[in-house]
């Protein structure tokens, strides 16, 4: 009786939380004329394929827009944007869990609420400082502006991980002739390669997930991101293709959801690590 | 030896180099977010000349300002409600073993993998006034008898919003309640047990109030992407009907950006310093009055 209950609870949740996902797959393959049929007609079941499925909206997506050319703009977002943010991240972090003492942990909290601030606050001023730049409308506004959202987080991620790592083999090294400097360049990279493969990842999905300054900064279709295309883009004039619109959220739903699901408890410590022991 | 060797060992001077870069990327934003307030700054021209309180005492006066700071509120508290009890009730279930939870666990976490904006406009044609998934189930079980036009009337419309922010948010909370209940002092649920305490009991008098600053932390990761979340709001609704349902972040988008008033738009935007002050101050609170949750 009790098992009965666990598993009724599981499926519940996992019904609600996945209920989209589905509808997005049952749209993305549906028929035309098993899709638009209005909800008021009780006699046509919609959780079904009524229909045979058909790969047309597929076809669409692919063959009529720019979905691709928005992965490929994607891409190039993330790989900048991880780049730049391993390179400010690692060193802060370190600086944070191995430098700079006492106050240094104060300052850790510090840099891990400004990962709260959020970019509806900061979208005014960058969207000035973007202009400014002459930057509007191009990925590089996107590369400029992403890492501050990357960065804050990531420091905190790397300097958690740090503080896990023994103070030893660097002490040793420092014996051994090497300056301070020359540890942190030679000996520590490959010490928090797991630490950095995690700060790639957060990275990667965060770009990714981002929204608010694609809006603002991105207004010709061919430079958009997948979140913001998608959304945006696939909606010609008032006519919605719903089935071409649900392929896209459900083809890059899917593999983000897989990467996600494998650093989790990762980026889980580092959340409960910031916000309950300082 | 030489200034370069005696800079790399110095570890204060190194620790400060190497943090500048991330004080002054999130810092200096922070500070010009709150000057433009104050500025008459529009997006076509870089005059920047100063209005004092022009922008709040024209927002505070806007009545559909009041509304989106009303809904930005409403919403929040609302979502947050909504994921205390699932996450408490979902990290209950998950923390038991039973098969395929691999699979579940994984289903579970989709809201929170996938992209907010993908998210929304599948939530949008979910709630889509003809072709409504929702009304149909309901008119089938016999539940609705009318119909509901679920992003066209403003008060269906904020509930439609705070759903799908409770269900963007609870599976982030069920995690983190989840690692909370792994570090729970296993010699107190022990010794509850063995005093005899069932499943609610120890639930209600014993997990929960141990647990109460891991569900804090929940909640305030939640306030603070809820209250500053743009993407369900603007993809589901837009802010309309008739400017109804906008909470501060498409309000300060819609003035700001689409209407090129960046003083006004930053004046909006800044009203969400107050959920974020508010938050903060909650974490070093609870930071230093437990040790729950320290992995």
């Amino acid at each position: 009786m009790k098992r009965v209950a666990l598993y009724a609870a599981a499926l519940g949740f996992m019904a609600f939380a996945g209920f989209p996902f589905y509808w997005m797959l049952i749209t993305a393959f549906k028929q035309n004329r098993d899709l638009y049929v209005g909800a008021f007609d009780t006699r046509h079941v919609p959780w079904i394929f009524n229909d045979p499925p058909t790969l047309e909206h597929v076809r669409l997506l692919f063959g009529q827009t720019d979905f691709l050319r928005w992965i490929a703009n994607t891409l190039i977002v993330v790989v900048a944007v991880v780049v730049i943010t391993v390179a400010v991240a690692v060193p802060a972090g370190y600086s944070l869990a191995r430098l700079t003492g006492r106050w240094g942990e104060r300052l850790g909290m510090g840099i891990f609420f400004t990962y709260l601030i959020p970019p509806t606050l900061l979208f005014i001023p960058f969207a000035r400082l973007v202009a400014l730049l002459g930057l509007q409308n191009s990925l590089g506004a996107l590369i400029l502006i992403y890492p501050t959202i990357t960065i804050p987080f990531c420091t905190w991620l790397v300097m958690g991980f740090l503080r896990s790592v023994p103070w030893d083999i660097e002490e040793q090294a420092m014996i051994d002739g090497y300056s301070r400097l020359a540890v942190i360049v030679k000996v520590v990279p490959r010490l928090i390669i797991p630490g950095i493969l995690t700060v790639v990842v957060f990275s990667f999905t965060l770009v990714l997930q981002e929204f608010v300054y694609a809006l603002t900064f991105i207004s010709s279709v061919d430079r958009m991101t997948v979140s913001l295309g998608v959304p945006i883009a696939l909606v010609r004039g008032d006519v919605y293709h719903w089935g071409a619109l649900m392929a896209a959220a459900l083809f890059t739903s899917i593999p983000l959801a897989i990467v996600y699901n494998l650093f989790i408890d990762r980026f889980i410590q580092g959340f409960t690590l910031g916000a309950v022991k300082g | 030896m030489s200034l370069r060797r005696r800079f790399a060992d110095r570890e204060d001077l190194l620790g400060i180099a190497m943090l500048a870069p991330v004080l002054l990327l999130v810092g200096v934003p922070v500070v010009l977010a709150i000057v433009l307030s104050f500025s008459t700054a529009t997006a076509g021209s870089l005059s920047f000349g100063w209005a004092g309180f022009a922008n709040y005492a024209a927002i505070l006066t806007d009545p559909i300002f009041r509304r989106a700071l009303a809904n930005t509120v409403i919403v929040t508290i609302g979502s947050q409600l909504l994921v205390v009890v699932l996450a408490t009730a979902a990290a209950q279930v998950f923390r038991a073993a039973f098969h395929g939870k691999r699979t579940a666990r994984f289903v579970l976490l989709l809201p929170w993998a996938v992209p907010v904006s993908l998210a929304a406009i599948a939530w949008t044609w979910i709630f889509d006034s003809t072709f409504s998934v929702i009304n149909w189930t309901l008119k089938v079980t016999g539940l609705l008898h009318g119909w509901l036009y679920w992003l066209g009337e403003p008060r269906l419309a904020l509930v439609a919003i705070t759903i799908v922010q409770a269900w963007r948010i609870f599976p982030f909370a069920t995690v983190i309640v989840l690692a909370g209940l792994a570090s729970l002092p296993q010699d107190v649920m022990e010794a509850a047990i063995v005093d005899g305490a069932g499943f609610w009991r120890r639930l209600f008098y014993v997990e929960l109030p141990l647990l109460l600053p891991v569900v804090a932390v929940a909640v305030l990761f939640g306030v603070v992407y809820t209250a500053t979340d743009l993407g369900v709001v603007y993809i589901l609704t837009g802010g309309g009907p008739a400017n109804t349902t906008h909470v501060l972040p498409t309000l300060a988008f819609q003035r700001g950006i689409q209407g090129a008033d960046l003083g006004q738009g930053a004046a909006i935007a800044v009203f969400l310093l107050p959920f974020l002050i508010v938050v903060a101050i909650a974490m070093l609170r609870l930071a230093r009055h437990t040790e729950v949750g320290s992995t």
